[in-house]
This record gives C-alpha cells, sequence and structure tokens, in this order.
C-alpha cells in the first residue's frame, strides 16, 4: 500500500478545503428550527387534547408521547419521514419522532432477512446506542443523587 | 526495464498488442439514471428498482444478468463460446456477481474494485483475450443504491441529512463483451492501479479519498505510454464527482499534466445535478459501467472519439474499517480504448504476438 507521508498529507488536507464545499449551516439550522418547531407544536396540541379530556398532567404526557411515536411509525412506514428529514435534518431525527423513525426503519429495511434474524435483530441497530446510554445515563445520574443527597 | 514481461510497458502499464475489441456492451439502468442525461442512450432503462423481486439484492443480481446476457445477445455469441466472466459488485461476498454467475454457464473469477470494478473486469478481460487464454471474456458490474445503502449507510427510510460532499449510488449494470476479433472499439493498453492511502477518513467524501489514486494511476500511464493528455479526446474518472475531479486535476498539474476540458467524470455525466438530488454526484460500480456502456462506447463505435482513457476509481474500505478508525484508501484502473479503425499503435507497435507460445 502506498501511504503518503504526514506532509503529503498536511498538502492534500489543503488542497482538499479549496474544493470542499461546506454544509449549508444557516440554511439547515433554520430547515431544523422550523421542523423541530412544527413537530413539538404537533405534541403541544395532542397533549392540550389530553388535557383538555381531563387528564392528569403525567397521564397526559405519556399518551402524548404514545401518538407521537405512532406518528412518527406511521410517517416512516408510508415512506414520507425520510423526506421529513432530509428536509430539517436534527429537526425531525430529535423529537421522538424520530426515534420512531430510526427504529421502524430499520426493521422495515431488514424484513427480508427474516422476522428474527432480520426484523427483530436489527431493528435496534441506528436507535440501539441511544437506549443503552440513556438507559446508563439514567442509572448514574440516580446513584450520584443518592450518594450525594441519600434516601428521600 | 527489467524482467521478461515483454507486453508491460510501465511499472503496472500493459500494452495489448494483440488489440482485443470490445465486440459488445449492454447497460440495463434504474429509473433515476433513466432520468438523467443519458436515459435515452442505455438499452434498458427499469421503472422501479425492486423489478418485482423478493429483495434489493435479487433484483441487482438481475440488472447484472440482463446486461450480461444483453451483451451476447448483440454479438450473437452464446454463453458456451465465453471463456471467462469477470465480474463484481460492491457487496459482502459480491453476492449479486455471484448469484449473477450461478445462472450462467461461465467460468468465473469474481472481482472486488469497489466502484472501480468495471476498469478492473475491462484489465482481466483484455489480459485474458491479448494473452491468448480466451477468444470471448466477459467484463460486467453492477450497483444499486438501496443495497448500497444497507450494507455502507443507513436504512432507506431513516430521517437522516447527507452533507453536500456524498455520492448517489447508481442503480443498473453494463457488461462489454471482449473478443479476439470482430468490429469495434480496441482496447489498447492499461494500467493496474496501486492503493493509495492519503488519511482520508470522512465516509461522506469520497471523492476525495480517491482524487490520489487517481491522479497516481493516470499520471504512471502516460508515463507508461508515452502519451499526453492531448493524445486523448477523453480521460473520464469513474466517480470522483465534484469534490474529486478538480482535486484530481489539481494533483495531476502538479506531476506536470494539465488535462484541461478532456477531464471529465462520469459521476459527473450520469445524473443532472440540477434537477436531481444527488449531491456531489453518482457513485457505485455502475455509474463508469453505465456511462461506458451506454455512451462513450457508443462515440468511440461511431468514430467520434478516437481515444479514450476511461479510469474507474474505488474506495476500498468497509464499514468496519472505517468504525474502527481507518483511513480511506482509493485505488483507480486506468483503460485505454481506441475507435475501430484508427491508426496502429505507432510508438509501441509489435507484431502480432501469441506470447512465445501455441494459441
Amino acid at each position: 500500500m502506498t501511504q503518503a507521508s504526514k506532509s503529503e498529507q498536511q498538502k492534500y488536507e489543503r488542497l482538499l478545503k479549496k474544493h470542499r464545499p461546506s454544509p449549508p449551516v444557516l440554511r439547515n439550522a433554520v430547515a431544523a428550527f422550523v421542523t423541530g418547531g412544527a413537530i413539538a407544536a404537533v405534541g403541544q396540541l395532542v397533549m392540550n387534547f389530553f388535557r383538555a379530556r381531563g387528564l392528569v398532567p403525567t397521564e397526559a404526557v405519556h399518551l402524548t408521547s404514545a401518538v407521537m411515536i405512532f406518528l412518527g411509525s406511521a410517517l416512516t412506514a408510508i415512506g414520507v419521514y425520510d423526506l421529513v428529514g432530509r428536509w430539517g435534518g436534527m429537526g425531525a431525527a430529535l423529537p421522538i419522532t424520530g426515534f420512531a423513525n430510526a427504529v421502524v426503519s430499520p426493521a422495515m429495511e431488514f424484513k427480508r432477512e427474516g422476522f428474527v434474524l432480520g426484523l427483530g435483530a436489527k431493528m435496534f441497530a441506528v436507535a440501539g446506542p441511544v437506549i443503552v446510554f440513556g438507559v446508563v445515563t439514567s442509572f448514574v445520574a440516580s446513584l450520584l443523587r443518592l450518594l450525594l443527597w441519600g434516601v428521600r | 526495464m527489467a524482467g521478461t514481461a515483454r507486453k508491460r510497458i510501465g511499472r503496472s502499464t500493459l500494452s495489448f498488442a494483440n488489440r482485443p475489441v470490445i465486440v459488445a456492451t449492454a447497460s440495463v439502468a434504474g429509473p433515476d439514471e433513466g432520468r438523467g442525461p443519458l436515459g435515452a442512450e442505455f438499452d434498458e432503462v427499469k421503472k422501479d428498482r425492486l423489478l418485482g423481486l423478493g429483495s434489493w439484492e435479487k433484483a441487482e443480481s438481475q440488472f447484472l444478468t440482463e446486461a450480461i446476457t444483453m451483451a451476447m445477445g448483440k454479438a450473437k455469441v452464446d454463453q458456451s463460446q465465453v471463456d471467462v466472466l469477470a465480474a463484481g459488485d460492491l457487496l459482502n461476498q459480491i453476492i449479486s456477481a455471484d448469484y449473477s454467475a450461478r445462472g450462467l454457464s461461465i467460468p468465473f473469477l469474481g472481482l472486488y474494485g469497489a466502484c472501480s470494478t468495471m476498469a478492473e473486469a475491462l484489465i482481466v478481460a483484455a489480459m485474458a483475450v491479448d494473452g491468448g487464454y480466451a477468444d470471448y471474456a466477459l467484463a460486467a458490474t453492477s450497483s444499486h443504491f438501496d443495497t448500497a445503502e444497507r450494507q455502507f449507510r443507513y436504512p432507506v427510510e431513516h430521517g437522516t441529512q447527507r452533507p453536500p460532499t456524498t455520492q448517489w449510488t447508481a442503480t443498473g449494470a453494463g457488461a462489454a463483451l471482449v473478443g479476439s476479433s470482430g468490429n469495434g472499439p480496441v482496447i489498447t493498453a492499461a494500467t493496474i492501479g496501486m492503493v493509495i492511502d492519503y488519511n482520508q477518513k470522512n465516509i461522506n467524501d469520497m471523492g476525495g479519498a480517491m482524487a490520489p489514486a487517481a491522479a497516481d494511476t493516470i499520471a504512471r500511464h502516460l508515463e507508461g505510454t508515452g502519451r499526453r493528455p492531448e493524445d486523448y479526446d477523453l480521460i473520464v474518472t469513474g466517480d470522483l464527482a465534484a469534490v474529486g475531479r478538480p482535486l484530481a486535476a489539481d494533483l495531476l498539474r502538479e506531476k506536470g499534466y494539465e488535462l484541461g476540458d478532456r477531464f471529465d467524470d462520469c459521476g459527473l455525466i450520469l445524473y443532472d445535478r440540477r434537477k436531481q438530488d444527488v449531491h456531489a454526484g453518482g457513485s457505485g460500480c455502475a455509474c463508469s459501467a453505465l456511462v461506458y456502456t451506454g455512451y462513450i462506447h457508443k462515440l468511440l463505435q461511431r468514430g467520434q472519439y478516437r481515444r479514450v482513457l476511461l479510469v474507474g476509481t474505488g474506495a476500498l474500505f468497509s464499514p468496519t474499517s472505517s468504525q474502527q478508525g481507518e483511513s480511506i484508501p482509493g485505488i483507480a484502473h486506468a483503460v485505454e480504448i481506441e475507435a475501430a479503425g484508427s491508426a496502429t499503435r505507432d510508438e509501441d507497435a509489435a507484431p502480432r504476438d501469441t506470447g512465445g507460445d501455441e494459441r
């Protein structure tokens, strides 16, 4: 293998920077803001709907999450959510709808390899790290709280 | 030059004195490729990427089988007359090529050159025919947007945003039947690439990773053949696209070669970047395969181009190597093709050569 020397690499990096287009940060930021905001607004409407029906806040939050997960999954299943994500970037990926998309899309993709080894196993290929490190961080945070402030 | 390999005229530049002929080509393209500038040139454009089959992988294999069968059909050559099939694709264990070959009774040499596979296959086919090891050799390759995405990147329905340096994997297949005699453009020389690594780790910028390999191979091919850029009507890389092409032009300029307007890239030719959302341009084995078999080959057949240098470019990495923090090495293979009936090669003309043995 022909590996370039450090100086050749650095020279090449400078050349690359000349030709590499930078992502349109402002446009992406605005699109993310609009998309994320729109999804959050929908979530708020759903929440208001449940509260108006007399549900206490904790119940309403859970049901709202369920509805938003359903919406994200449904839009993924009909092939719409990836278009939203392409346009809105992080605005579509960050909300809970994005998490639903991250689980449903590999489930759809890998169904061809069977329900068990395909869909079942690969379903968490994208969202797995979120679950793992979310749970681990919660545990560590709770443990710290326990150690610092004792049992309440 | 040390050694006794008489057909080697450079470090890895080969001269095909027996002038293997590309007797027929076939191109089967996907719908996005059909909507591009070359849509009307392909032998067939499919309406969708699944072809009514059970998986994307099966569909890709179908694209490849159809291209291979069509090329043989055009030349009126039966598969029993074809001595070797040199083919590959992007998938693990090159399953598209494997399962295509399964449906054929042609001895099979599976190849992996990433997106440079078409050029690599043409070199293998040319060597087989020129060396007297084959009367007919098939060079073919395929790629498929969905099979590539699910292997290298994200599930297709996942809502990610791709940076502007990313490229779009072409869906389709191209095949070229190379023969020891017949009418058609001739493969006169080739240069086998060396793996070149400039420590590029950005998997979203393949062009940047492959440009040094393209520059290295093109320079070595020009040195080996003793030609200048002006001797070619077109020097076209496989898929350096919008970022890699100007980079390669700059690198070649530093080596003393000004390519000018005759330097183009299949990734930029295959799609209309203003209307199709392909970001930096096309990529995949089918990119150079479709553009060559569907378009450039015809220009050579009609005599509109006299001499072309096809430089397939490939990024030799995997999701595993990338996740382990490895850089992306590139490779480029150059194939020099002349129009039928062009002047015989002047600089290194040799008498019809059997390599010393009986054919």
